[in-house]
């Protein structure tokens, strides 16, 4: 019992240190065009709002605590896999610099409990897609070559030490680290696998392998979206990665 | 709090041989009973099961000597990591096992092989692999499909028999080859390839970095200058100099060697030559029936060749891409360096070096004026004059920025070799320079020809390069 009282104030204290920091940023709406499309399968986006940091270990934390159920050991196996926060020490435990980290080792199903939870839900890959597309400058960065190259070059460089969040940098709407610290989860992360009906018999490996990726691509140098585009590929919604974290819309 | 614990330890433990049974499940699906029964019509029947060796290049597995088809499995791990280019360039490499090229393959026709493509969980990306060799759907890029911190499997029977490119084929594919996930897989005849004495395994790959040849610091993929097909290196073994000094290939004179030659790309086509040396067998791009005195093979991006030759004299073969200036500016070029007793008859070297005058020894032409006394030159116009000298006579070796080619043509900048004495350098153009040589820590052993310059050109380039590269000044 006692152990109990000192685990809810650990909660509590992080909590209020942390939750003032994320807050939601409303996101006019507007028209994204899938990596895989033809003009006509333009995705009208209805104006919503995202949160301005990815969800940190500490809000997590607090998560779990109040939902035990999905702690490190205790987490159902078919919503998580055996990497489910993997570098969380304990259930309640990871090392203090992780605290504003952003969280990582996260299934889909518990990254979209997380957000439901707060009243929010997980970005659809459009929404998430149309918020990325802002450089710091221009709410349409992909017309910036310097943008497209800054991309690449996250890529090209060993994951980072310090992943603090806020470390990369704020986009004209406001939102931070959509690109340069880790991967994001969508809610609809695998529908361009399972939704090929306009398509023909457009599947995995046409799309995503080889020569078959340049056929029915828009955007044929926007070589970081095919990285995203593949990433989510690659998932299943139990995955727990150690460079996939999440942030909640609403 | 006892019963809680009890009840979860048989939650678990439920869980537990859930988990067993599920795997054995999928364990049966892939039994290798059921593939033997599968496929023993296809091609012979799979007896025994051993795991693949695997090995780093140059160093290529042993040679398979059982004589009937085995289940092989191999584990590939995809590890993304940072490594030199050359020194003091570093470029954050995509590698099936550690580094560029990714490991060899060997196995036999006939082989089934179980396949596990392991990702690194530090790496950033999801990866997979396509084996030329494999017949069936993307060469088991779709069924290799691997997040971070995964494991996929699949099986394939060796069909045919070859030297195979593999690659990873995650899109952008282009850029997971540019950043060097490509190796071979050897599949051997059933009868095995005949006995030779040594060998290697080489593959060439083109990079594409934001700053041009030799610009130091952390390099990141350029890709304008991929779509372009302008690659600021093109190399043997996935880094500058891999096989040269102390790296190179070694043999002895009257050796056979087989040379297993591929070619990553992405994009360019190697012209693959070894200077001094004849290719007695060349399988084309891994094919069977080989080829005779062969002198360059081209080698396709996504392609492979088995050359082979014996090594009749000693000497220091040098492996290009005879696409020259890939050689001489683009680091492509590796040695295999070959001790042993000469044979002067083969090849007797240099017999004499004479006086050639095109008009005849009796006839001197007459100059129309007599000749204006030569001005001194001052330090700076020797500096200016020797400038231009150096660009049309030196440049093409030593390099615009001094710095010369690693392990092939020793640096002018801020060299130790002359500093104490620059009559050596002097005499190096004068006289030429053979033989090994130390510059600034790093041992060169090749032949520059003296330069047919005049006294006066000499002085101006030797002054312009103790004046220049971070040299310490002077004037000859």
């Amino acid at each position: 019992m006692h152990k109990i009282i000192i685990f809810a104030f650990f909660c509590l204290a992080l909590n209020s240190e942390i939750s003032a920091q994320t807050k939601l940023i409303p996101i006019d709406g507007g028209i994204y065009l899938p990596l895989y499309s033809l003009d006509s399968q333009k995705v009208a986006v209805a104006p919503f709002k995202i949160d301005n940091y990815q969800v940190s270990n500490a809000e997590f934390l607090d998560f779990v605590c109040q939902y035990p159920e999905w702690q490190k050991s205790k987490a159902k196996k078919l919503f998580v896999d055996a990497n489910y926060l993997r570098h969380w020490t304990d259930d309640e435990y990871f090392a203090p610099e992780m605290a504003n980290q952003p969280v990582v080792n996260v299934s889909w199903f518990a990254a979209k409990k997380y957000c439901e939870c707060q009243g929010k839900r997980l970005p659809t890959t459009a929404e998430w897609e149309l918020v990325a597309q802002a450089s710091q400058k221009d709410k349409n960065g992909y017309k910036d070559e310097n943008f497209n190259q800054w991309l690449l070059d996250w890529v090209a460089k060993p994951a980072p030490k310090n992943r603090n969040r806020g470390s990369t940098f704020k986009n004209v709407y406001g939102v931070y680290d959509m690109h340069g610290l880790v991967w994001e989860w969508t809610h609809d992360f695998n529908s361009a696998l399972t939704t090929g009906e306009s398509r023909g018999n457009s599947d995995l490996s046409d799309n995503l392998f080889c020569g078959g990726g340049s056929f029915s691509s828009k955007d044929l140098r926007n070589y970081a979206a095919f990285m995203r585009f593949a990433m989510r590929s690659s998932l299943k919604a139990k995955y727990c990665v150690g460079n996939l974290g999440f942030r909640c819309v609403q | 709090m006892k019963t809680v614990r009890i009840y979860q330890t048989i939650l678990l433990a439920l869980s537990a041989m859930f988990l067993v049974v599920a795997c054995k499940n999928s364990n049966n699906e892939g039994s290798h009973e059921q593939y033997g029964k599968l496929y023993q019509n296809l091609v012979e029947p799979v007896k025994g099961e051993e795991i693949a060796v695997l090995t780093s290049a140059p160093e290529v597995p042993p040679p398979i000597t059982r004589k009937h088809a085995t289940k092989v499995i191999v584990n590939l791990e995809v590890i993304e990591k940072d490594m030199p280019m050359m020194d003091g360039v570093t470029y954050n490499y995509w590698t099936f096992g550690g580094d560029v090229p990714g490991k060899f393959i060997r196995i036999r026709q006939g082989d089934l092989v179980e396949f596990h493509l392991k990702n690194h969980p530090d790496n950033k990306l999801p990866h997979n692999i396509d084996l030329h060799a494999v017949s069936g759907e993307g060469g088991g890029a779709a069924a290799t499909f691997t997040a971070p911190g995964h494991e996929t499997q699949f099986t394939f029977t060796a069909m045919n028999q070859g030297l195979f490119v593999y690659h990873c084929a995650t899109a952008p594919v282009g850029m997971h080859i540019a950043n060097g996930m490509y190796g071979l897989i050897l599949v051997e005849p059933k009868e095995g390839l005949s006995p030779v004495d040594k060998e290697f395994y080489v593959m060439q790959g083109d990079f594409y970095t934001r700053g041009g040849y030799g610009q130091s610091g952390r390099q990141p993929f350029s890709m304008e200058k991929a779509l372009k097909e302008q690659p600021d290196y093109v190399v043997f073994n996935g880094h500058v100099g891999a096989l040269i000094g102390d790296k190179s290939l070694k043999a002895r004179a009257g050796e056979k060697v087989r040379l297993f030659v591929g070619n990553g790309g992405p994009n360019l086509v190697s012209s693959f030559h070894v200077i001094g040396e004849i290719f007695d067998n060349v399988h084309r791009e891994g094919g069977s029936q080989p080829d005779h005195n062969i002198q360059t093979t081209l080698v396709p991006a996504g392609g492979a060749a088995i050359t082979e030759f014996k090594l009749d004299v000693p000497s220091n073969y040098i492996l290009v891409d005879h696409s020259i200036f890939r050689a001489f500016n683009k680091g492509a070029l590796a040695m295999l360096s070959v001790e042993g007793e000469e044979n002067k008859a083969i090849y007797s070297g240099q017999q004499d070096d004479r006086i050639y005058l095109p008009e005849g020894g009796a006839i001197q032409e007459m100059p129309d004026e007599p000749a204006e006394p030569v001005k001194p030159m001052s330090k700076e116009e020797k500096i200016t004059a020797g400038k231009s000298i150096y660009a049309s006579t030196c440049q093409a070796c030593h390099q615009a920025d001094g710095k010369g080619i690693d392990g092939a043509f020793p640096p002018l900048a801020a060299s130790d070799y002359f500093a104490s004495d620059p009559n050596k350098l002097v005499s190096a153009i004068r006289n030429g320079l053979s033989g090994k040589i130390t510059v600034n820590g790093k041992a060169y052993d090749g032949v520059m020809p003296k330069q047919t310059l005049s006294d006066r050109e000499i002085s101006a380039v030797a002054t312009y390069v103790l004046n220049s590269f971070g040299n310490k000044g002077g004037e000859k």
